[in-house]
């Protein structure tokens, strides 16, 4: 036998699936009953993750909000007063907050292009019909990727070790590029050249598997075409693949901005910001006011100021989110 | 055909050049752990005569509690992984199959959070865990995890669910089957590479966390790998051997998982979207 009250509820569930019974027999509930009804079924499922969300990550990002206008005190009973804008006039007169932005900045226009290039170069490589150990490749990219930050980061702090028996010292002195080793983390420019070298090796890998599988969702029939009419080679790749590739070009690139703008193990974990915080970020000077320096609000505002830029950049990418079917 | 010959050589030239630059520094890092009595920075001879053996990592892996560390980050991670697929099922079919006023609303919210840096939350999420009496407990940090990141893995998953066809639903409908019938026997068994994914991205991220377990977890005895390595590089600094068999033992798991599921692997539900246009 089947229970009555489940029956019911999957009677009701039928509008959901197949628009054309929209029209419930019973005459017209009222609007607010009907969603009632609606919420109490999808309630068991919804309100864990709901709860989850709502209690670790939106209410503290409203939170920070609050925070970042506030003097506040992390203290049980200590006040917390309401400081206006003062949080964020610290911020521009802060020599360290323009370090950060700068790097900040520095970082994403100069690892996204890279980033960019070689990811679609070696995807179109390891996608040509003769290239043999596909899968091996794109695993060996991938790896990276798959490593740990802090062990990555100790491997860079190594391989750019100060001195003749740093691997890359070593290998540059053998070569004749330098003359002298260079002690790359304790100047301002060499520490960041290998940070932005750290962000590329660890991260091109995503960008290689993402227009890899891109590459093979073209339809084969496009390049038959393609041939048909003459074109091969090269001029298959400017006329199907580079259009083809569009859409997801957008994405990669709004991936890799917001990837590069939240910077913050890279730097966190090679230099801590040092030379004299020349190399410092935003992420890892928020941390650092945070849970270091125990500047809330100053560290809320940082990152307010952070999260609307970013906003503001991937607003583009968002509403193409955004237009994506519910149903 | 001998342009053809020579465009081969030109394509593998690159990448195996490229082969060069990704994995040679994984491989001077296992040459590194064969050396021993490294207490300054090994020359790059040394490093590349050095024979293989496995000293180092024995000697590691009794060394300040690494075994405990390990099984430590297993528990976090493996209960953190559970969570977290499970949560971000049951939230993700919640998203497709209902329909219920404020969804779009809700939808909406979740979207706009995750072009937020989550950094900004970092402390008032400290101050919840603290509120609820859970700071220096795995509680704090499965709660943090699993509910920090449900809305990362709706997403993910329900660009997978919303490939599950409708006429499936029926045949349960019939037999009786309510909404969890459908839930347990139609969406999970038909999404298993994308729940197996979100699963490997659930463990290989809590598993190498650092920032949020650094302010959560206070009791050496339950520290998690990550910050026991960095614990272990600044008393080791400059024995590298040390360092990096640590960090070899604590990159295994991730890199085994990887390796062994990749080819079951799955694009996220974004490019599906995305290359769909």
């Amino acid at each position: 036998m089947l229970p009555k009250v489940k029956n019911e509820s999957d009677h009701n569930q039928q509008p959901v699936m197949t628009p054309k019974q929209k029209e419930p027999k019973k005459p017209k509930p009222s609007k607010f009953m009907k969603g009632l009804k609606q919420w109490m079924q999808v309630f068991p499922f919804l309100f864990l993750g709901l709860t989850g969300a709502s209690v670790f990550v939106i209410y503290p990002l409203i939170k920070g909000i609050v925070m970042s206008f506030q003097d506040y005190n992390i203290m049980p009973g200590a006040e917390s007063p309401f400081v206006g804008l003062e949080n964020y006039a610290k911020a521009f007169s802060d020599p360290a907050f323009r370090y950060a932005v700068r790097n900040t900045f520095l970082n994403t226009v100069v690892t996204v292009p890279i980033n960019w290039f070689l990811g679609l170069f070696f995807a179109v490589l390891i996608n040509i019909q003769f290239v043999k150990y596909k899968i091996t490749f794109r695993t060996l990219y991938y790896l990276p990727i798959i490593t740990s930050w802090i062990v990555v980061a100790f491997l860079f702090r190594y391989l750019f070790a100060d001195g003749d028996n740093g691997l890359i010292n070593y290998l540059l002195v053998q070569v004749g590029i330098i003359e002298e080793p260079i002690s790359w983390l304790q100047n301002q420019w060499t520490a960041m050249i290998v940070i932005w070298l750290f962000h590329i090796w660890k991260t091109v890998g995503w960008t290689v598997v993402i227009y890899l599988a891109a590459l093979q969702g073209i339809p084969k029939e496009l390049y038959e075409a393609a041939s048909i009419d003459g074109a091969n080679g090269l001029k298959a790749f400017r006329f199907v693949t580079i259009p083809m590739l569009g859409p997801i070009t957008a994405f990669v690139i709004i991936n890799l901005v917001m990837g590069a703008f939240n910077i913050f193990p890279q730097v966190y974990f090679i230099t801590n910001g040092g030379p004299m915080g020349q190399t410092e970020v935003l992420q890892s000077m928020i941390y650092k006011q945070a849970f270091n320096n125990f500047n809330f609000g100053y560290s809320s505002a940082l990152g307010v100021m952070m999260g609307l830029t970013i906003f503001l950049i991937t607003l583009t990418q968002q509403k193409k989110l955004g237009k994506q079917r519910f149903m | 055909m001998k342009g053809n010959i020579f465009a081969k050589i030109i394509v593998y030239a690159f990448l195996i050049l490229g082969l060069v630059v990704f994995i040679t520094p994984f491989i001077y890092m296992v040459m590194t752990t064969f050396i021993g009595d490294a207490y300054s920075l090994p020359r790059p001879n040394e490093v590349f005569t050095a024979v293989p053996n496995l000293d180092n990592y024995e000697t590691v892996w009794n060394k300040n509690n690494f075994f405990r560390y390990f099984m430590n980050s297993l528990l976090v991670a493996g209960v953190a992984t559970v969570g977290s697929v499970f949560l971000g099922a049951l939230t993700a079919y919640s998203f497709v199959r209902f329909t219920f006023p404020g969804k779009e609303l809700l939808f909406r919210v979740f979207l706009f959070t995750m072009m937020i840096p989550l950094v900004l939350a970092i402390v008032p999420q400290f101050t919840v865990i603290k509120n609820l009496g859970l700071v220096n407990t795995y509680w704090g940090l499965w709660l943090l995890y699993i509910g920090g990141g449900v809305v990362g893995s709706t997403f993910f998953l329900r660009g997978f669910f919303e490939t599950v066809p409708k006429e499936l639903e029926e045949s349960i409908l019939m037999d009786g089957g309510g909404n969890w019938t459908i839930f347990r026997r139609i969406y999970l068994p038909l999404s298993k590479p994308a729940l197996g994914t979100m699963a490997i991205f659930a463990f290989s991220g809590t598993w190498d966390e650092y920032f949020v377990a650094l302010t959560i977890i206070k009791d050496e005895a339950m520290r998690t790998l990550p910050i026991a390595l960095m614990m272990f590089q600044g008393k080791y600094a400059s024995n590298w051997s040390w360092i990096f068999a640590a960090s070899i033992i604590a990159i295994l798991p991730v890199i085994i998982i990887y390796i062994v599921f990749q080819k079951k692997f799955v694009q996220s539900g974004h490019t599906d979207g995305a290359v769909k246009g």
